[in-house]
C-alpha cells in the first residue's frame, strides 16, 4: 500500500473520530492528538479501527512513536500490509 | 396507579424535551424497562420504569419540554384497580430525589388529556395549613413567595424540608426568562431528530446545544461550590507495578482487549471504597447516606464541549475486563448515542482523569448530592526516594475532593491509603 492510500485512510478514521476537524489539513510534523483534541480511549479506537482496515497490530509499546502523521505513515509503511 | 413523571436526571436538570415513548397504551412494562426517550440539556437519556406494571395513559407528546417532576404517564401496577385520575402515589427514582419546579407555567407547554391530573397542582382541598414542612422551610417559602402546596417533600413523612424550598428557588432562577428561541431538535420529525442525533450533529445545531449544556453544568457546579465544604487531599502513588503488570497483561490480548491505564484505577477506586465505605454515597437532607452500591460516575468529555458523568454501575463487581467493556460501551453511549436514566442519576462517586493532557494535579468539584470526586493526574516519570535510595519510578498523583459534612481529613487520608495499596498489588484487583 502507498504511502498516499495509507493517508487517505488515516484521514477517513480521524474523520470519523473528529467529525468537526479537517484532517486533511494536518501538517506531517503535527501532532494529532493535540490538533484533534483525541483522548486515550479515541486514540485507542483509532488504532483498532487501523488493525480493522490494514490488518496491522501494533503493540502498545510503540504507541509513544506514533504521534504525527509522518511518523504513522512511516511506520505502517514499513511493514507488510 | 403510579405516576411516571420526568425525573431529574442529576442535580443540574430542570426541565427535558419528551423525544419517544418506546411503549404505548396497554403495553406491559417491567422495572428497569426503558419506556422513553428524554432530551436533556446534556444528552438523549433512555428513560427507565421504577415499578412492574401496565401502560394506563401517555400524558406527553413527543417534543414537549417540561419541568422535573410534571407526570407524564399513570402505570397501572400490579393488583391495583381500575384508574382513577388524580390518586396516585408517585413513581420518583430513588435518588437523587425528583427536584419540584415551581412557579414555571406549564399550561401553554402542557397537552394534557382530559383525565390527567394536573401536574403538580394539588387538588383544591389541600389546604395549605395541612402541608407537613419544617420551620424554617415555611420561613424560607414565605420569604421567597414560593408556594409550599408545589413542593414535593424529601423529608420524614415526606414533610417539606429547607432544602426542597432552597431547591426549588434555584430550579426557579436558572430557568431562562423565555424559552431560547432558535431551533428545538423536539419539534423535529422523530426520523429527522434521530438523524440529528447521529454522530456527527450538524453544526447550526451546535451553538444552542453547548450553550444548554453550559449553562447546566455552570448550575450544577455552582451549587456544589455553595452547598458542600470541600476538602483536599493528595497523594503520589509509584506506578511502576501497576504499568507492569498492565503492559504484561496488555501483550496477552489482542488490540481490542487491551485495557486502558484509567481501568486499574477505576478499579482500585472500587476497592478503595469497599475499606472506606463512607465516601461511597450522598449527601442529602442534611445527612450522610452512604450507600452499598458503588456505581462510579466517570467524567466523559464531549467533542462538542461540556462534560458529563455517567455512572459505571456495580464497578466493584466487575472483573478488569468488564470494567473496559462498561467503560467502552459508556464513553460510546455517551458521545454517540445514549444513556439511561439510571446511569445518569445513580453515581455514588465520581472519578475524573485528566492525565491525557499532562495536568500533574486534579482538584474536583464534586456531583451533588455525592460526597467525593477522585482525580487523577498524568503518569509522569519522577525522582523517587525509597530505603535511602534514589530512583526514577513512574508516578501518578491521584487527589480526593471530598464533602466535609460528610466525612473528615482522616477518612480521606484512609482512602487515599487504600487506593495506594491496591494499585500496588494489581493481580489482586
Amino acid at each position: 500500500m502507498s504511502p498516499d492510500q495509507i493517508r487517505q485512510i488515516i484521514f477517513r478514521l480521524l474523520k470519523r473520530i473528529a467529525p468537526e476537524s479537517e484532517p486533511s489539513e494536518l501538517a506531517p510534523d503535527e501532532n494529532i492528538r493535540r490538533a484533534l483534541d483525541i483522548d486515550s480511549f479515541d486514540a485507542l479506537n483509532f488504532f483498532i479501527q487501523l488493525h480493522d482496515e490494514l490488518g496491522v497490530t501494533i503493540p502498545e509499546s510503540d504507541y509513544g512513536q506514533l504521534n504525527t502523521l509522518e511518523e504513522i505513515v512511516h511506520y505502517l509503511s514499513a511493514r507488510p500490509v | 396507579m403510579a405516576e411516571f413523571r420526568m425525573p431529574s436526571l442529576g442535580s443540574d436538570m430542570v426541565e427535558g424535551t419528551l423525544l419517544e415513548w418506546r411503549v404505548k397504551p396497554g403495553d406491559r412494562v417491567r422495572r428497569r424497562d426503558v419506556i422513553a426517550v428524554v432530551d436533556t440539556d446534556k444528552a438523549a437519556i433512555e428513560i427507565e420504569v421504577f415499578e412492574d406494571g401496565i401502560v394506563e395513559v401517555l400524558l406527553v407528546q413527543p417534543g414537549q419540554k417540561i419541568p422535573v417532576g410534571t407526570v407524564m404517564a399513570v402505570i397501572r401496577t400490579e393488583g391495583a384497580g381500575i384508574p382513577e385520575a388524580g390518586t396516585a402515589g408517585a413513581v420518583l427514582p430513588e435518588r437523587p430525589p425528583v427536584e419540584a419546579v415551581p412557579e414555571r407555567p406549564m399550561a401553554g407547554e402542557q397537552v394534557p388529556p382530559p383525565a390527567a391530573p394536573a401536574p403538580l397542582q394539588p387538588s383544591a382541598s389541600a389546604a395549605a395549613e395541612r402541608i407537613k414542612a419544617s420551620p424554617y422551610a415555611r420561613r424560607l417559602a414565605t420569604e421567597h413567595s414560593v408556594d409550599l402546596r408545589i413542593l414535593e417533600g424529601t423529608g420524614p413523612q415526606g414533610s417539606i424540608c429547607a432544602a426542597d424550598v432552597q431547591r426549588a428557588l434555584e430550579a426557579a432562577a436558572q430557568l431562562p426568562p423565555e424559552e431560547a428561541p432558535g431551533l428545538s431538535l423536539a419539534v423535529l420529525p422523530p426520523g429527522v431528530a434521530e438523524e440529528r442525533r447521529a454522530p456527527a450533529p450538524p453544526v447550526a445545531e451546535k451553538p444552542a446545544a453547548a450553550d444548554a449544556m453550559r449553562r447546566a453544568i455552570a448550575a450544577a457546579v455552582t451549587r456544589s461550590n455553595r452547598e458542600i465544604p470541600h476538602y483536599y487531599l493528595q497523594t503520589r502513588i509509584d506506578m511502576s507495578r501497576t504499568l507492569r503488570w498492565l503492559e504484561a497483561e496488555n501483550l496477552k490480548r489482542s488490540i481490542k482487549e487491551r485495557l486502558l491505564p484509567v481501568v486499574p484505577l477505576i478499579k482500585a477506586v472500587a476497592s478503595a471504597l469497599q475499606d472506606v465505605p463512607e465516601l461511597n454515597g450522598y449527601w442529602i437532607d442534611d445527612r450522610h447516606q452512604p450507600q452499598e452500591a458503588v456505581n462510579i460516575g466517570f467524567a466523559i468529555s464531549l467533542r462538542q464541549g461540556g462534560l458529563i458523568a455517567p455512572a459505571i454501575l456495580g464497578a466493584d463487581l466487575m472483573s478488569m475486563d468488564d470494567l473496559m467493556e462498561a467503560l467502552r460501551d459508556l464513553i460510546t453511549r455517551a458521545r454517540t448515542g445514549r444513556l439511561r436514566s439510571s446511569e445518569m442519576t445513580d453515581a455514588t462517586i465520581t472519578v475524573t482523569n485528566l492525565g491525557d493532557l499532562g495536568v500533574e494535579t486534579v482538584y474536583g468539584v464534586i456531583y451533588p448530592p455525592q460526597v467525593a470526586l477522585v482525580g487523577f493526574g498524568k503518569t509522569t516519570e519522577q525522582p523517587w526516594a525509597e530505603n535511602g535510595m534514589l530512583g526514577v519510578r513512574p508516578v501518578l498523583t491521584a487527589t480526593l475532593a471530598a464533602d466535609h459534612r460528610a466525612t473528615d481529613g482522616r477518612r480521606g487520608a484512609q482512602f487515599l491509603d487504600a487506593l495506594n495499596r491496591h494499585l500496588q498489588e494489581p493481580s489482586k484487583l
